[in-house]
């Protein structure tokens, strides 16, 4: 595609936020998924949140139908999507009606006029047009046909009028990727990947689409000019874009290859965990066996199976999920079986928001189980950090002979950030070591870290049975014994609290003590960071920790707590992370909660941190 | 006592070697004792060592068996014992594995889990203790219990009609499916072997004495006086007939339905009567047979189908193995990387 030379000015800024919206049969993930690959490819530092509704293809032209993918990107650090719009792309009424308050004040809004027709509007409950009415004044409006452009565009491949509107996203694609001066080859060789072999008539007509919004753009007088966003100081490295589901699984892949073992992972499909078995499933070649079990239930006693094998076994779901593994979790405990059971969080109670993104299974994870029933569990903080964090989470599970949980979340999981791709050597050694000796074998025999041994069958002289059955100490034998039972719990208990022994000093950003300590876990770290760093920018004294161990706690966190005089535990759930520090250091942590199934913006953490210190002035 | 790998290959088996040093817990006189005994001899026949071998379980009385065999073993949660030996199997395809169940335990609450194995056909050997009643939570219904039956849970009668095991493995598409009771050990233990020698999941009911909670409810089919009118026994290849002399046996009537005839009688020969074949595509008659019932029909023992596919084990594998063929083994460095990436300097 021959670019021209910019015939229109360019104009340089630091960082963009867009989002493209449209009905949910309208292609706005591929979109703007496709847009976030150009502007990682371009160098720039960027964060996306997908936002789609539960349905798959929700009736045309409604407000629940709605589709959305954001995306940020700058020339600077960034670890958020972004606040405030600088861009809208509207494809219908019923997209903009809900989109636009997000759009800053002289914000660009582009739109797809020609679906603009009295029953989109009558849908989305616009008495008037309002690309008409001038209600839209204080935004740069851009009215484009663009289903009439595409259908232009493709004419020359007789396409069905159905197939040729198809690639009207495409058209949008390619105006936006003028507008902001994107490189135009990723996507052009990404029609012939996806299509060039399958159905080149579809690649063609993409191809179509996307020049001639390209060209749109470069042309038409409405566009006084382009906007560019300069690559960002970036570690150096190499860097790809990695949605968190998929740095998940490869964690997991890294993890059992690094260990010379195989990867089982069992799952049933539940929304937004599925992508991390689709993810394994194509890496077959990696000595990765994925089992899409029968329901949740079945997953995780696979893993259990699987993991009582010799396998690096896992299991993944999303909350209601979670409940369902529940039982089978506490026998995991008792087997002391190592595994790593992923929740990628949205939404609840029970069916709840099966597409948002919510943090409400800390409790969960940590306490809910019957009996007492200790789970190591960490939290990946961003994208890209879940290949890490999936990955020590099996070092733990190994290392300690238990189950871990690995907490991430719908923005997580289905949102992308640049990733600086670690080289294999780097990635610490994760030794496993199976017990062969009959002479010394016993099934609860603990080592110094109370670890009990992992004896795999096949292993001769080394038969044994366990079971949810409390067990005798040492042998592992049914026992019944009131002190016996008394002792197991404490070792059970002892054995994962001991694990911070092998858990980093937690580190603050920000100074050591002072006014406010902002605690936060999970995925809401580049909102928290980002709000904390602004409020020391205008002076205040706060600082942030981070938090990715949940159980246990680092060793030094309870010392850390009491250097502030104030603790804002921000949170997208009522207040989880605050009561557990509450109980478990008796300090007076603040809660902030925010539970709308969307990850906080920065202004709303700011906002709380000045309003925290402004109450503590008092 | 390092034993090896070689010398023990080398071995024969017997069935002490399958013993536990556990003391065996369940009541005196439960039809368990006799399941275990004859399991021990089928293992010793097979001729698979202890060490190769595991047990999985879930909840109830016949779920304690993990513990009286000396092999490897899973005593896990009530209804879950298949999905854990599937993961087992899948991760370990050279472990041989076993299930003991119930018909609580499989049926009910592990209903939706023994429907898959059923049909996935990994080489899963799963036995199930029937004994129509709840033992270990003292004397509830169970899905097999009779309609009518009282019980602590039931007081006026259960209302509920019962499941037929048999039925519901070959619903499910199982390779390998039969019949047998712990009172004719000589049939058990020929069941449980074939059984063992079974490539892919094998399914075998065993109608199970309850002597405390539901004491005599397969007198019928287990007591020696009563069983050759009750019972038809499957022989693959020969005629369906039973009874003290084998004068009566099992013909199709013109709607395809079973009807009991009796030989020499109203011109009825033997040619007039079904023959079992274990092997037939089509598990249709297999089904016909599950649902006949006690007291109508006698209750058919034995094979009722033993089909060859491929194991959803060696399916996988054989997928691993391609996949590796086309891609390559896989290179760790090239995975993170994947297709695009970008350098800063
Ligand atoms: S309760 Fe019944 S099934 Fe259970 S051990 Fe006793 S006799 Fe056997």
């Amino acid at each position: 595609m021959a670019v021209a030379q910019p015939t229109k000015p360019v104009e340089t800024v630091e960082t963009v936020a867009i989002r493209f919206v449209g009905d949910s049969g309208d292609g706005m993930q591929i979109t703007g998924s496709q847009f976030t690959t150009s502007s990682a490819l371009g160098g720039n530092d960027l964060a996306t949140l997908p936002d789609f509704p539960a349905e798959i293809r929700a009736p045309a032209g409604t407000l629940y139908g709605v589709s959305g993918f954001q995306i940020n990107f700058s020339s600077t650090d960034i670890y958020t999507p972004g606040d405030t719009l600088q861009a809208l792309v509207a494809m219908n009424p019923a997209a903009l009606k809900i989109n636009l308050g997000d759009l800053e004040t002289g914000g660009i809004l582009i739109v797809n006029s020609d679906a603009f027709v009295p029953s989109n509007l009558k849908l989305a409950g616009y008495a008037e047009n309002p690309l008409e009415d001038g209600s839209l004044h204080q935004y740069r409006l851009f009215t484009i046909p663009m289903t009439t452009l595409t259908r232009e565009a493709v004419a020359k491949l007789e396409l069905k009028t159905k197939d040729a509107d198809r690639c009207k996203n495409m058209f949008a694609l390619g105006l936006v990727s003028w507008l902001y001066d994107r490189p135009v080859e990723p996507t052009l060789e990404w029609f012939q990947e996806k299509w060039g072999k399958t159905d080149p008539k579809v690649a063609e007509a993409n191809t179509l689409a996307f020049k001639a919004g390209y060209f749109f753009g470069e042309t038409a007088e409405a566009f006084p000019a382009q906007y560019r966003v300069e690559k960002a100081k970036l570690a150096p490295g190499v860097y790809r874009k990695v949605r968190g589901n998929e740095a998940t699984a490869l964690g997991m892949i890294a993890a059992a290859a690094r260990a010379g073992k195989p990867l089982f992972y069992g799952s049933y499909p539940i929304t937004p965990a599925s992508d991390i078995l689709h993810e394994l499933s194509r890496h077959k070649n990696f000595d990765v066996k994925t089992f899409q079990a029968e329901d949740e239930i079945a997953a995780m006693c696979a893993a259990i199976g699987a993991a009582y094998g010799g396998a690096f076994a896992a299991t993944g779901t999303s909350g209601p999920g979670m409940a369902l593994k529940t039982e089978a979790i506490g026998l995991a405990v008792m087997l002391e079986l190592p595994m790593v059971i992923v929740n990628v969080q949205r939404g609840g109670p029970s069916t709840g928001l099966p597409t948002k993104t919510e943090q409400a299974d800390l409790l969960q994870a940590v306490w809910g189980r019957n009996g007492e029933c200790p789970v190591a569990v960490i939290a990946a903080q961003s994208p890209p950090d879940c290949f890490m964090a999936a990955y020590e989470a099996f070092q733990i599970a190994v290392k300690y002979m238990t189950p871990v949980i690995l907490l991430t979340d719908g923005y997580l999981g289905n949102g992308a950030e640049p990733w600086r791709i670690p080289n294999v050597e780097d990635l610490p050694p994760i030794e496993v070591r199976h017990a062969t000796d009959p002479a010394t074998f016993q099934p609860y025999l603990r080592d110094e870290k109370l670890a009990r041994p992992w004896a795999i069958p096949g292993t001769p002289g080394l038969a044994h049975r366990i079971g949810g059955l409390e067990k005798k100490d040492v042998t592992g034998e049914v026992c019944y014994d009131p002190a016996n039972h008394q002792l197991m719990c404490e070792l059970r208990a002892r054995k994962v609290a001991g694990i911070v022994e092998s858990l980093p000093e937690q580190t603050v950003m920000g100074p050591d003590s002072g006014e406010l300590l902002v605690v936060s876990w999970g995925g809401t770290y580049g909102a928290v960071r980002t709000a904390v760093e602004r409020a020391q920018r205008r002076g205040l004294s706060v600082a942030h920790a981070h938090l990715r161990y949940l159980n246990p706690f680092p060793r030094n966190l309870g010392t850390l707590l009491r250097s502030y005089k104030k603790i804002l535990v921000p949170e997208l759930n009522l207040g989880q992370l605050k009561m557990v520090l509450r109980a478990h250091y008796l300090v007076d942590a603040h809660g902030y909660g925010k539970i709308q199934g969307r990850p906080f913006t920065v202004a709303e953490v700011f906002a709380a941190i000045e309003k925290m210190i402004a109450e503590s002035r008092l | 006592m390092a034993t090896t790998v070689e010398n023990m290959a080398a071995r024969e088996w017997k069935p002490a070697d399958y013993a536990s040093d556990q003391d065996v817990r369940w009541c005196p006189g439960c039809g368990d004792y006799a399941i275990l005994a004859q399991a021990k001899k089928a293992l010793a026949a097979a001729g698979v060592e202890p060490d190769r071998i595991t047990w999985v379980s879930g909840i109830g009385c016949s779920s304690r068996f993990p513990y009286y065999v000396s092999t490897y073993g899973i005593h896990g949660i009530h209804g879950r014992a298949p999905a854990i030996a599937t993961g087992l199997k899948i991760a370990r395809p050279d472990i041989t594995v076993w299930v003991a169940t119930g018909d609580g335990d499989g049926l009910s609450i592990g209903g939706n889990h023994f429907m898959h194995a059923m049909r996935r056909n990994a080489d899963i050997k799963i036995v199930l203790f029937n004994n129509r009643i709840y033992g270990l939570t003292k004397g509830q219904i169970s899905p097999t219990s009779e309609k009518g039956k009282r019980t602590v849970s039931t007081p006026y009668g259960s209302v509920e009609p019962p499941i037929h095991p048999v039925s519901a493995a070959l619903g499910c598409g199982a390779t390998f499916v039969a019949r047998t009771v712990d009172m004719n050990v000589k049939h058990l233990g020929e069941v449980l072997e074939r059984a063992a020698r079974h490539k892919g999941t094998a399914f075998v009911e065993i109608y199970q004495n309850c002597n405390i909670f539901n004491d005599g409810a397969f007198k019928y089919a287990s007591d020696k006086a009563e069983r050759d009118e009750h019972t038809l026994v499957l022989e693959q290849g020969k005629p369906m007939l039973f009874g003290v002399d084998k004068k009566k046996g099992i013909r199709m009537t013109a709607n395809m339905q079973p009807e009991i005839v009796t030989l020499g009688e109203n011109g009825v020969t033997v040619a007039d009567v079904v023959v079992h074949d274990e092997r037939a595509d089509n598990p249709g008659i297999a089904f016909m047979l599950s649902q006949m019932a006690y007291p109508d029909f006698p209750e058919p023992i034995g094979v009722f189908r033993a089909v060859e596919l491929p194991t959803y084990e060696s399916l996988l594998e054989e997928q691993i193995a391609a996949v590796r063929a086309k891609k390559g083994p896989g290179d760790l460095a090239q995975l993170l990387r994947g297709n695009d990436t970008w350098e800063v300097a």
